[in-house]
């Protein structure tokens, strides 16, 4: 059992860890006054907060040694491009979880904000309705739409006391049956140029969506490590009632992840309309993408708890089931099985967190 | 231990006079918890038909002594038995239950369930005999019945039938009174069940009380409120620090006797020097002559503070605090101090009344509001409301101005390091860096953060809960005097709620609190200590 205590949080590691702290200790009572912070100390420990790492080096090589074509950049670009619109959302779903909420519905939002702005772009023989919107009115509408629910969500959780869990189970439904509604089932698609770029271009050899997505990565950890809202976010999922006497405004900063949340899978879902050039009426809740991206959040050290996790572990959760989902596709797993397999993988992966990254659950 | 001054004979005597065999003697009752002792060799007995007052300050070992007698706890020595007999392995509840039972303060009832399950809950009668009883199918019929049978030959007025969640609190004692009857116990702990009850309902919880004892119940009655215990109890029985100093009956004590038992000879008379402060009490006696008093600091005027709720009650409180005076509230659990200050410092909201601060009106129950009035605040209980465990403990102190260390809403490092480096110095925080997580520092470390927390912010008044509590004497003194001396410096009001008398040493005047109303003030300290008591308890001029 690694020790649980060193870990934690981002502002832990900064400082450098625990340990270190305990020898500084003994060396200098005067403790308080600490004066100097080894910068390749916080750099291990910022590593060590990723305990995905080695798992991943593993998964690489075996992926190597399996199909000579793993380590080409086309297929490690194909990766990055396949798990960009998934992260997004796993960026979303960690705000939300890291304040010690949780919001089943990013899925739906995933298919919904993308379906409304096709449905308005493209035009009626491709199942729009007509009134072939400007598109990047589209999207406006795409981001709205995530707002919209988002803060649906917050209030009826925050304000009205609602429990999340089923509200964000209810609100998952109504929107996926939204989202098929409107297109009748029938799944849009001839999306023009401007609202696929997003998902479809590439710049250089590397996908924009790639970009965006670790741009919105660092930026997003960059902001819960520095900025105050970020820190506010931390210190209500590890102690509302602290933080409510430490006169952070929790209710504001609770809505306020629940509508980040949703923009994010508004834009993951976006992301991925413009990948497959079409939105599916099944985009998102159909897909059941909700579990790939709790699953993605736990195994990358985002506690359910609340209060514990960071971007470097919920993308290193990312990668790693996108590299799972690579391997299995290279080496032509039976496709009847894929599902099972996903399952068993996702599995031992969170086995193998729980015991690298040494969390209990339970806490 | 024997005690030569409860009035029956002991057990084993012949002697005719009632009553007779206890029906729960404790001898010799000693029970550590790491390095406190918190009972030595306690020894009493319950007799049927009597109501015995068990007595004692904070920590003087009350809750552990009824932990044990009802078995909930096992005792490091001595034996606890019933009726002559011993009692029951420490693990078997069932047979602890038949034969004494406890009312805690807060209530054992499961809300969702009727009277007649609760009474029964975990007992119930069940239908057919044989092995179709083994099927476990509760027999509904028989146990309203029961139920009934019970309340009726007790003249409880509950109804079988009735959800619990819809009773009020005195309802659910009765409740839970009824559960022991139909345990058949006969023997019962009150663990202060005033402490929530209007006064109506304590006069009936009274009533029912002579009742029980009249009709041969051995009752235990545990209260801070020593005009209770006088109204109903026919004995008495005082622990100090983990000892019986006095078992005594009623009739043959005094109020002050009592009070001087509680308190003990030697700490009887007046507060020990004002910890640490330069400033003699005089200079501070009366209220708003403070030279030092930052001119600019606001008064706070609290206007008919009220509040209703189950369990803590304000009925229409006033106060003022002028600029730079440190006020002292205090009263015993449910008296209002704690909820009085909750409000002060926007953490509870009341049902009624106004909070002015300077010329702010503070919104209620709105602590962002009040932190940018200038109102700090050290919350009572510190695991809940104190600090976020997983966080350092600079970010912990720095949590209330994170605006002014922040750039852009992005909190800079250094000027974090700057603002709390200093506090941590001044409150000689012990850890290993300021990044540590607070929940690896010891209690007295983690007080010391949400202190530290509570004046970064450079409050104009600061509403302290308790601040010393769990802390151990050093921690403790350092802290009361560098609230005393940030106070003096900085002009600082202070408000000061607490029922450990020790931090009052610092406030310049002191309100009582008694059942949600200001019994009675103290305007000069040193404030005698053993008057600060009695006041608490609700005796004394007023």
């Amino acid at each position: 059992m690694s020790e649980p205590k060193g870990r934690g949080t981002a502002w832990t590691d900064e400082r450098g860890t625990s340990e270190e702290g305990r020898r500084r200790l003994e060396s200098a009572p005067e403790a308080s006054g600490k004066r100097s912070r080894s910068r390749s100390a916080a750099a291990i420990s910022w590593l060590r907060e990723a305990a995905l790492l080695p798992v991943l080096a593993v998964l690489i090589i075996v992926g190597s040694v399996l199909n000579s074509h793993f380590l080409t950049v086309s297929n490690i670009t194909g990766i990055g491009q396949q798990i960009s619109s998934l992260g997004v959302v796993v960026v979303g779903e960690s705000l939300i979880l890291l304040t010690g909420g949780m919001d089943l519905s990013l899925e739906a939002t995933y298919g919904l904000a993308p379906m409304v702005a096709a449905w308005l772009i493209v035009p009626i023989a491709a199942f729009g309705n007509g009134m072939m919107l400007n598109p990047y009115l589209g999207i406006l509408i795409l981001l709205a739409v995530g707002v919209a629910v988002g803060f649906v969500n917050g209030l009826l959780i925050v304000k009205g006391r609602l429990n999340g869990f089923i509200v964000t189970l209810a609100m998952t439904i109504l929107l996926a049956g939204i989202q098929e509604g409107i297109v009748k089932g029938q799944s849009p698609f001839d999306l023009p140029n401007e609202f696929s770029y997003l998902g479809a271009a590439y710049i250089g050899k590397i996908p924009v969506s790639l970009i965006v997505t670790t741009l919105i990565f660092v930026a997003t950890g960059l902001f819960l490590r520095y900025h105050r809202t970020g820190r506010a976010i931390y210190a209500i999922g590890g102690n509302r009632a602290a933080a409510r006497a430490a006169g952070i405004k929790v209710n504001r900063v609770r809505i306020g992840v629940y509508v980040a949340g949703s923009v994010l899978a508004a834009i993951g879902g976006w992301m991925e309309a413009g990948r497959v050039s079409s939105v599916a009426s099944t985009q998102g809740y159909g897909e059941g993408i909700i579990f790939a991206v709790f699953a993605a959040a736990v195994i990358g050290g985002v506690s359910l708890q609340g209060g514990r996790g960071n971007m470097v572990g919920a993308a290193s959760g990312v990668v790693l089931l996108g590299v799972v989902q690579n391997i299995l596709d290279l080496e032509n797993a039976p496709n009847y099985w894929i599902d099972a397999i996903d399952g068993a993988v996702i599995l031992v992966a969170l086995i193998l967190a729980r015991v690298i990254g040494g969390e209990a659950s339970a806490e | 231990m024997s005690e030569p001054d409860i009035p029956a004979a002991p057990a084993t005597g012949s002697s005719p006079t009632p009553p007779g065999l206890p029906a729960v003697e404790a001898a010799g009752i000693h029970k550590r918890f790491g390095s406190t002792h918190a009972l030595r060799g306690v020894g009493l007995s319950l007799y049927p038909g009597r109501c015995l007052g068990l007595v004692g300050r904070n920590g003087a070992g009350k809750s552990t002594l009824v932990s044990i007698l009802s078995g909930l706890v096992p005792p490091d020595a001595g034996e606890v038995s019933f009726d002559g007999r011993p009692a029951p392995s420490p693990g078997d509840v069932t047979a602890w239950r038949a034969r004494i039972a406890t009312v805690f303060q807060h209530s054992m009832v499961v809300p969702g369930l009727t009277v007649a399950e609760n009474v029964f809950l975990g007992r119930q009668p069940r239908r057919g005999r044989g092995v179709s009883k083994g099927l476990g199918v509760v027999d509904w019929r028989r146990m309203r019945e029961q139920a009934r049978k019970i309340t009726a030959d007790w003249g409880f007025d509950v109804k079988a039938d009735a959800p619990c969640g819809s009773l009020t609190v005195e309802q659910r004692q009765v409740v839970e009174i009824t559960r022991a009857l139909a345990a058949g116990t006969r023997c019962l702990l009150l663990d202060e069940p005033t402490a929530a009850l209007e006064r109506g309902a304590v006069q009936r919880l009274f009533e029912r009380i002579r009742q029980l004892r009249e009709g041969g119940v051995a009752i235990m009655y545990i209260s801070h409120h020593l005009e209770e215990v006088f109204e109903i109890c026919t004995d008495v029985a005082v622990l100090r620090d983990g000892e019986l100093v006095l078992t005594a009956p009623m009739a043959e004590v005094s109020k002050d006797h009592l009070v001087t038992a509680m308190v003990g000879e030697k700490k009887k008379g007046h507060y020990p020097e004002r910890a640490g402060s330069a400033a003699p009490p005089s200079d501070l006696a009366s209220p708003g002559s403070r030279g030092r008093g930052r001119a600019g600091s606001p008064d706070l005027v609290v206007s008919s503070v009220a509040v209703a709720s189950t369990g803590v009650l304000l009925s229409g409180v006033s106060l003022t605090v002028r600029g730079g005076e440190r006020v002292g509230i205090t009263g015993l659990r449910g008296s209002g101090a704690t909820t009085l200050a909750r409000i002060v410092a926007g953490a509870a909201a009341p049902d009624a009344g106004e909070v002015r601060f300077g010329d702010n009106v503070l919104r209620p129950g709105d602590r962002a509001g009040a932190l940018r009035a200038g109102i700090g605040y050290i919350p009572e209980d510190r695991q809940a409301e104190g600090f976020v465990p997983l966080l350092g403990a600079a970010e912990n102190i720095s949590m209330t101005i994170t605006d002014r260390i922040s750039r852009a809403g992005f909190v800079s490092p250094k000027r974090r390091e700057e603002r709390t480096t200093p506090l941590a110095r001044r409150l000689s925080l012990v850890s290993a860096g300021l990044g540590q997580p607070v929940r690896e520092l010891s209690g007295g470390n983690q007080q010391k953060v949400t202190v530290a927390r509570a004046l970064a912010s450079d409050p104009a008044l600061i509403v302290a809960i308790t601040p010393t509590r769990g802390v151990d004497v050093a921690s403790k003194e350092l802290l009361l005097a560098e609230l005393d001396r940030i106070t003096s410096e900085t002009g600082a009001s202070l408000l000061l709620a607490s029922d450990e008398l020790d931090d009052l040493v610092i406030c310049d005047r002191v309100l009582v609190l008694v059942r949600g109303e200001i019994f009675t003030e103290f305007t000069e300290p040193p404030f005698d200590r053993e008057a600060l008591i009695a006041a608490t308890e609700g005796l004394g001029a007023k």
